[in-house]
């Protein structure tokens, strides 16, 4: 940061570190911050800044997003897929007893919270806490430290390696969480899903599109509280992490201060990204069962 | 922040991993958990039967214990009794035999006695013919006195 500084203001390097390492699809016409003009039929490149990713439009990937869930992702699966493959009724040690401890945790809050007959809703429930747990984790690596060693590395410009940070991951999570709530809600219920939007709270046919407007916009409500729950919290974690270490590029007597800080809130920020993920995964668990019961 | 492909991306990501972790990852840890409580659960009830087993031998032991005393007690009752029916028959047939002892003595006593008389009778009779003889100064016809002699010694 500290090199960076005299270089960049402040507000610059908020901004630098808010942004994503997109690769995309430039339109047509647009003038790229060189001066150049895109050709015809537009051009696949990675963005040069905010401007560009956001001229990109949908068609666009945050690669480091990507690069950061896909590969937590893949941790989560190495890590409990071993544990699965020693587990065993004897004696349970070391990486098995704490893999076994989350099991049994997700598991007794699965059997709390959702009464019906389903095996996709425990491993759901796993899946959302490890994963969404360990992309909550990276806030806790120091900010700068990886962007910056990839800056000098000259791999890329723009890396953010949070992906709860990401209204895309966490909106995708909760999309995918959304889609399944409809699914089982017709497989279940049938029509009774039909009649469950269109003759609440008033039953009577007169009211059918009120109930109809007020029971959508509750549905849909559900994936996006869920979604951008965890993406404010974790975006907001993520801004204070960074508003911290600007601090210290504040000058020599700021060093102190901003680093009790730091451990403070890196300390606080423990709670936080546990919880964060804990409620993800309830809420996928309540939503899920409310989505099995008939009223 | 902007809404892209990555959502999608996600998406599929996050259907991977849910249908990895519910095929290879779940059952297996769930199915070694389940087993490991079942096998706990039977250790459990094993010490539980063990404990009680031990409680039931206690139990008979002091039973037999006591049994065994009792019998002891018996035995030693019985022996006693035996012992003292044993003295009491010994001194029965102690008490006998001098009876015995004591009759036949007598019986020979008597019979000593009886046969000293006939002696003495013997002798008186054999006296008396003596003495009457003598007083008579002439020898008496033994076989005639006799008769009367051994009367006179009879009522001796």
């Amino acid at each position: 940061m500290a090199a960076e500084g005299e270089a960049q203001t402040v507000s610059e390097y908020i901004v630098h570190h808010l942004t994503n390492l997109t690769y995309g699809k430039l339109p047509e016409g647009f003038e790229r911050d060189d001066g150049s003009i895109v050709a015809e039929g537009g051009l696949w490149t990675t963005a040069h800044g905010g401007i560009e990713a956001s001229a990109m439009g949908f068609s666009a990937i945050h690669v480091d997003s990507m690069i950061w869930s896909i590969g937590l992702g893949i941790v989560f699966c190495w890590l409990f897929r071993s544990v699965a493959k020693k587990a065993e009724a004897g004696v349970p040690s070391g990486m098995v007893n704490a893999a076994e401890m989350v099991v049994e945790f997700v598991d007794n809050t699965v059997k709390d919270t959702f009464h019906g007959q389903n095996k996709l809703v425990a491993p759901l429930a796993l899946t959302i806490f490890v994963w969404v747990f360990l992309m909550n984790l990276m806030d806790l690596i120091p900010v700068d430290l990886i962007p910056h060693a990839l800056m000098l590395l000259g791999v890329a410009d723009y890396h953010k390696i949070v992906p709860s940070t990401d209204p895309n991951i966490t909106m995708g999570m909760a999309v995918g969480v959304f889609f399944l709530m409809l699914y089982y809600s017709i497989k279940v219920k049938g029509f009774g899903f039909v009649k469950e939007l269109t003759l609440n709270p008033f039953n009577h046919w007169v009211f059918i599109p009120v109930n109809l407007f007020m029971e959508v916009v509750g549905l849909l409500a559900k994936p996006f509280s869920l979604g951008l729950r965890l993406f404010g919290n974790m975006y907001a974690g993520e801004m204070i992490f960074i508003l911290i270490a600007a601090l210290f590029g504040a000058g020599v007597a700021w060093i102190l201060p901003a680093g009790l800080l730091q451990v403070g809130w890196a300390i606080f920020h423990i709670l936080v990204i546990t919880l964060q993920a804990f409620i993800f995964m309830v809420l996928t668990i309540v939503y899920l069962s409310m989505a099995h019961e008939d009223h | 922040m902007n809404l892209n492909l990555t959502l999608i991306g996600q998406m599929l990501a996050f259907i991977g991993f849910v249908v990895f972790c519910m095929k290879y990852v779940w059952p297996p840890i769930l199915a070694a958990m389940a087993e490991r409580e079942t096998k706990i659960a039977d250790g459990l009830a094993a010490a539980d039967r063990a404990s009680h087993d031990l409680e039931l031998a206690q139990e008979k032991a002091v039973e037999r214990l006591k049994e065994a005393k009792e019998e002891a007690a018996g035995i030693i009752d019985s022996a006693n009794k035996r012992a003292g029916q044993l003295v009491d028959e010994a001194k029965e047939a102690a008490v006998t035999e001098a009876d015995r002892v004591k009759a036949a003595a007598q019986a020979e006593i008597e019979q000593e006695a009886n046969r000293a008389k006939e002696h003495l009778r013997g002798q008186v009779a054999a006296l008396s013919l003596a003495g009457a003889e003598k007083v008579l100064g002439a020898a008496i016809d033994e076989n005639a006195h006799k008769e009367l002699v051994d009367k006179l010694a009879s009522e001796l």
